[in-house]
């Protein structure tokens, strides 16, 4: 077995009053994809965002209890979240390349982390993450044009290739098919399990079938709680709890 | 039977709701029309009135620079030369300028001349000094009165004790359009010159000049402090009762009348800490705080509309808080904030009552050359003007309107043109 990367324990978020996350405990392990799959609500992006900060963005969101990666505490006053992010890349919902050339894109990250002291090696760090993402034959002639003219589908590679480029470790993505069609979400798929060889890998995601086509492991998510958690082909197959049966098997989300 | 009813209950619904629709674009296009008949009512007036100030009269003069009455040698140095007794030679030709003079004809001869005209002789004998001891032909510029007469303002059937010119002045004038000695040219006077008790040789460049160098001012005060101060608010200020406040009163800010804070410019900034009056430099501060208050708003329009998702996106690959918003957010907001100072500026631009209570409201006849020299601004000017008694000065004002609306327009089609290159779509 693989060593575990990222270690929650009692992870309990409120929005203001609300509680949005119980309690929430999960051993996730290296270079593996895990799906985090849920009904709407259910919490499932919220943990997500705990675990490279991005909730610090909303105001009203207080995070408690403890994610360790690699050992290390991250929710705490003193975690520098500019170098934890930079460990842990995120791919969005919604693809939001900058509205800056291609090449632009992927070079930001490396750029501002002072990762490239020449203009050839911050090329080459760009053709390679963009390699990477299953993008660089597509768009090789044409870096300079904005990133926001690209398809979809080669926008959302553009952003992998664009988290990529920082060499993290982790790569969250938050339903990232969600806003592209079939084609463009076969290919994306392919490309996470090209990933996992390299990367580890949790992706929130709403279509069950991706969840059992991509991941290793899958937690259900449910009103906040996490009901079950274990192997792919287990939940989908087998699930222990009466719950998770249901929503995979469409009685109810 | 119900069915029936229903439906005609529906088609005659439906007839009410499509003659609204059709009653309301005309109510539209009737306003639109309105707006439009006042417009061009506004500028035909202005135009109509105020071309006529881009001409002016000159008359032809035979001046003869003889040596003795300029009390100059052909030898003289430059130095002497400036120092030559032109008054004397203006004179002669003005005793001269109709054959058999009596001496009360010449004074009123001398009336149709410019005082300029003294300038004007000088400037052609340093120009060429070559033509000493030789009879020149020169036009000069006309006096403001034959001016208004020969452009048709002033009527002639008036009594004469109403008119500027009495009847001997009158026959000159048209013995002068009979020989065409006098004719009108571009008015380069009006480009070149400040302001003047004279009408012929009033101008606004130095309004002109006052203004620009006002908005500079304006410009390099508020820009950068409004950008901070709506970055901090819109990007890095907790959200708690003080922002709430702070907001509120910038939006608050907007609404104060200008007077005020010409008002506050007087007290505080020439009074308490003594800066120079009637300067662009206290003008451009005034209207820096005027300005402000729009700069801010359009900038936190821009900056909340830019979508959060570039942030995040920043922020994802490890981007500090400050470099994801002056990377991406700041740049992509610039292009609103562009268009918001450009109408801020715009609006300082037009803005009179705050420059009066600082001073620059002060006559002053000559080109600023700097921040902290006195100088009047364009709105001041035809404020100025306006209020002049002579006739010359109606033209005037309305063609420095012209002026200032013709600043006004390329400064939004600036404006315009930001926006349009700038704008982003993501």
């Amino acid at each position: 077995m693989s060593n575990s990367k990222i270690l929650a324990n009692g992870v309990d978020v409120y929005y203001g009053s609300k509680q949005a996350l119980f309690g929430i405990s999960m051993d996730i392990k290296e270079k593996e994809v895990t799906a985090l799959i849920g009904p709407s609500g259910c919490g499932k992006s919220t943990f997500l965002r705990c675990i490279n900060r991005m909730n610090d963005l909303i105001e009203i969101c207080k995070v408690s209890g403890s994610i360790k990666v690699d050992n290390e505490e991250i929710i705490s006053e003193k975690t520098d979240v500019v170098s934890l992010r930079s460990k842990i890349g995120m791919v969005f919902q919604k693809p939001n390349p900058f509205p800056k050339s291609i090449f632009d894109n992927v070079a930001y990250g490396p750029t501002i982390h002072g990762l490239v002291d020449s203009k050839n090696e911050l090329e080459e760090i760009v053709h390679s993450s963009l390699k990477k993402a299953g993008l660089f034959d597509e768009v090789k002639d044409r870096l300079n044009e904005p990133g926001t003219s690209l398809s979809g589908g080669q926008q959302q590679r553009l952003c992998i290739a664009r988290a990529i480029a920082v060499n993290p470790e982790i790569i969250l993505m938050d339903e990232p098919c969600s806003a592209l069609d079939p084609i463009a979400t076969a290919i994306i798929e392919e490309l996470i399990d090209e990933l996992r060889l390299n990367y580890t890998i949790i992706i929130v995601t709403h279509s069950m079938q991706q969840a059992a086509r991509v991941s290793q492991k899958t937690c259900f998510f449910h009103l906040g709680e996490l009901i079950e958690t274990g192997e792919t082909n287990k939940i989908f197959t087998n699930p222990d709890n009466t719950k998770t049966q249901d929503y995979i098997t469409g009685r109810f989300g | 039977m119900n069915n029936s009813i229903a439906k005609e209950k529906i088609i005659s619904l439906r007839k009410k709701r499509s003659l609204e629709d059709m009653r309301f674009k005309y109510y539209g296009f009737t306003a639109m029309c309105l707006s439009l008949a006042v417009l061009v009512f506004l500028l035909y007036t202005i135009f109509s009135k105020g071309y006529t100030a881009f001409q002016k009269t000159i008359v032809l003069l035979e001046v003869d620079y003889n040596q003795e009455v300029l009390k100059l040698t052909p030898d003289s140095s430059d130095e002497d030369m400036e120092k030559g007794k032109f008054f004397r030679v203006k004179k002669q030709a003005i005793e001269n300028f109709f054959p058999d003079l009596s001496k009360s004809d010449i004074k009123l001869v001398k009336k149709l001349f410019s005082t300029n005209v003294d300038k004007e002789i000088k400037d052609y004998f340093l120009d060429n000094p070559e033509v000493i001891n030789t009879k020149q032909q020169i036009w000069v510029t006309a006096h403001s009165d034959v001016d208004q007469l020969l452009k048709g303002n002033s009527r002639r059937d008036v009594p004469e004790d109403r008119r500027k010119l009495n009847d001997i002045q009158l026959s000159y004038v048209d013995q002068l359009v009979e020989e065409n000695r006098v004719k009108q040219v571009f008015n380069n006077f009006f480009f070149t010159k400040a302001d003047s008790r004279h009408p012929e040789i009033a101008g606004v460049a130095g309004s002109f000049m006052g203004s620009l160098f006002t908005l500079f001012t304006v410009f390099i005060l508020s820009f950068p402090i409004a950008i901070g101060a709506s970055v901090y608010l819109e990007e890095f200020a907790p959200k708690n009762r003080i922002t709430e406040l702070i907001e509120v009163n910038i939006s608050n800010l907007a609404a104060v009348p200008s007077i005020v804070f010409g008002l506050l410019g007087l007290g505080v900034l020439l009074n308490v800490f003594g800066l120079p009056r009637s300067t662009p430099l206290v003008g451009g501060s005034v209207l820096a705080l005027m300005t402000l208050p729009t700069i801010i708003i359009a900038c936190r329009a821009s900056l909340k509309a830019v979508p959060p998702s570039i942030k995040e996106g920043a922020l994802a690959v490890g981007a500090t808080k400050t470099q994801a918003v002056f990377h991406h957010v700041v740049p992509l907001a610039l292009p609103g904030t562009l268009t918001g100072t450009i109408i801020g500026l715009a609006q300082a631009l037009g803005e009179t009552a705050p420059l009066i209570m600082i001073g620059m409201i002060a006559f002053i006849p000559n080109i600023p050359t700097g921040l902290t020299e006195p100088s009047a601004a364009l709105p001041v000017q035809i404020y100025l003007w306006v209020e002049s008694a002579e006739r010359g000065f109606q033209e005037k004002s309305a063609a420095a309107i012209m002026v200032i609306l013709i600043f006004l327009f390329m400064m939004n089609a600036i404006a315009v043109f930001l926006r349009n290159r700038f704008e982003r779509k993501w």
